[in-house]
């Protein structure tokens, strides 16, 4: 079992953090809060629309960030012209960088494009699996921005992540083998 | 970065579209996976004159038999491909998150599938059966009869690949879940052709795969998207 009595609760404005060692359930967690996995007893409420970023960003690495950025636009049901996709990837830093196919663009590159989706869709609550991985420091810099901008207009998230977020919000949520 | 407010207005219309136009231009971008069935395909009927004798009597009598199951073959040869990619990028997460009802992305990802793979197939089988001395009488049930099957096998497949998409190595389990569903078609396909060759009427064939079809058009989507959710767990 990788949690018991696990009782978490997100309200308007949260950053959770979720820490603790390789294999603690931090992935799983998010998943179950995700509605990926349902293999798990107990109850998971949503209060509105999320968006979940995994350790897999969700890029096909064929395609360019704006292919990829306009299906996931197409597919979550947004309306977005080329124009405001291209405003969003300047955004996360990938300006110029467009119409260049993912496998072809650094790993931190590949995370930036993954997030840009998150500026759109009006979800209230982000999923991030690892969101800092391979990011240097303005993309952290970057992440922090875009989470505190989110929980100042009303959202909450919940980070997985071994590299501390340092968003002003966030409160910790430690997993781990209890003794 | 400015703020933009999006109104969230999902559409399975424009889902479809945008899954569809996505896995076409993927194809497009990696050919190998377009051109490869189609090589199997010509490839393994050139081979059958050179094993069978080049006689034109023999060739023509297993015509109808090599032509379907070499199709089957190569549809079953792609068929690893289908979910696996999506799988291992995330982006089936994605899919599975965000598309409502998810059997509307599975369709656009069928349907994909069977333009890239089906469709060339049915074009092909012509210059397919010249080589197998077919009568250009039979060659119309042929193409028809391709026309009609090759969806079925894509959306049957889809149901196996999407129950085998997390296994690493699901091609053999993939190949003895789908086969014997392929059976059927099979035997209908190349019995269309066999009436064709023989002077009979195909239509009884082709009406039954007509039927087949309309019947795993309406199932399989919605068996390959539960299949899907399991898979992902």
């Amino acid at each position: 079992m990788l949690f018991d009595n696990l009782d978490l609760e997100v309200r308007e404005g949260d950053v959770v953090e979720l820490t603790g060692p390789n294999g603690s359930g931090k992935t799983t967690l998010l998943r179950c809060l995700a509605g990926l996995t349902a293999d798990f007893d107990g109850v998971v409420r949503h209060a509105g629309a999320f968006s979940y970023v995994g350790h897999r960003g969700g890029l096909n690495l064929q395609l360019t960030p704006l292919q990829n950025l306009r299906w996931s636009a197409a597919i979550e049901g947004t309306d977005a012209s080329t124009s405001t996709l291209s405003a969003m990837l300047d955004a996360v830093g990938l300006a110029g960088y467009e119409l260049t196919p993912c496998q072809q663009l650094s790993a931190g590159q590949q995370r930036r494009a993954a997030l840009a989706r998150l500026q759109f869709r009006d979800a209230q609550l982000w999923l991030l699996d690892e969101p800092l991985t391979a990011l240097d420091e303005a993309g952290c810099a970057l992440v922090r921005q875009l989470l505190e901008r989110h929980c100042a207009a009303g959202g909450a998230a919940v980070c997985a992540t071994h590299q501390p977020l340092r968003v002003a919000a966030a409160r910790a949520c430690v997993l781990g083998r209890a003794a | 970065m400015s703020a933009i407010a999006f109104a969230r207005s999902p559409s399975s219309g424009r889902a479809f579209v945008a899954q569809l136009q996505r896995d076409l231009t993927i194809t497009f971008r990696s050919r190998a996976d377009f051109v490869n069935p189609l090589m199997f395909y010509v490839i393994g009927i050139a081979l059958f004159p050179l094993g069978v004798g080049p006689g034109p009597d023999r060739l023509a009598l297993i015509a109808p038999g090599v032509l379907w199951v070499l199709a089957l073959l190569s549809t079953l040869l792609s068929l690893d491909a289908l979910f696996r990619r999506d799988y291992d990028d995330g982006t089936l997460e994605q899919l599975v998150l965000n598309v409502d009802p998810l059997f509307v992305g599975v369709l656009a990802k069928v349907s994909a599938h069977w333009l890239v793979t089906g469709l060339p197939l049915a074009l092909l089988s012509p210059i397919a059966a010249l080589m197998l001395f077919l009568p250009g009488s039979a060659v119309g049930a042929l193409v028809l009869s391709l026309l009609i099957g090759t969806p079925i096998l894509s959306l049957l497949g889809a149901v196996g690949a999407a129950l085998t998409v997390s296994l690493k190595r699901g091609g053999l389990l993939l190949t003895l879940i789908v086969l014997p569903l392929y059976v059927p078609v099979l035997i209908l396909g190349a019995g269309a052709v066999t009436a064709a060759v023989d002077g009979l009427d195909p239509t009884p064939q082709l009406t039954w795969l007509a039927a087949i079809f309309a019947l795993m058009l309406t199932l399989t989507p919605f068996a390959a998207a539960l299949a899907l959710r399991v898979g992902l767990e």
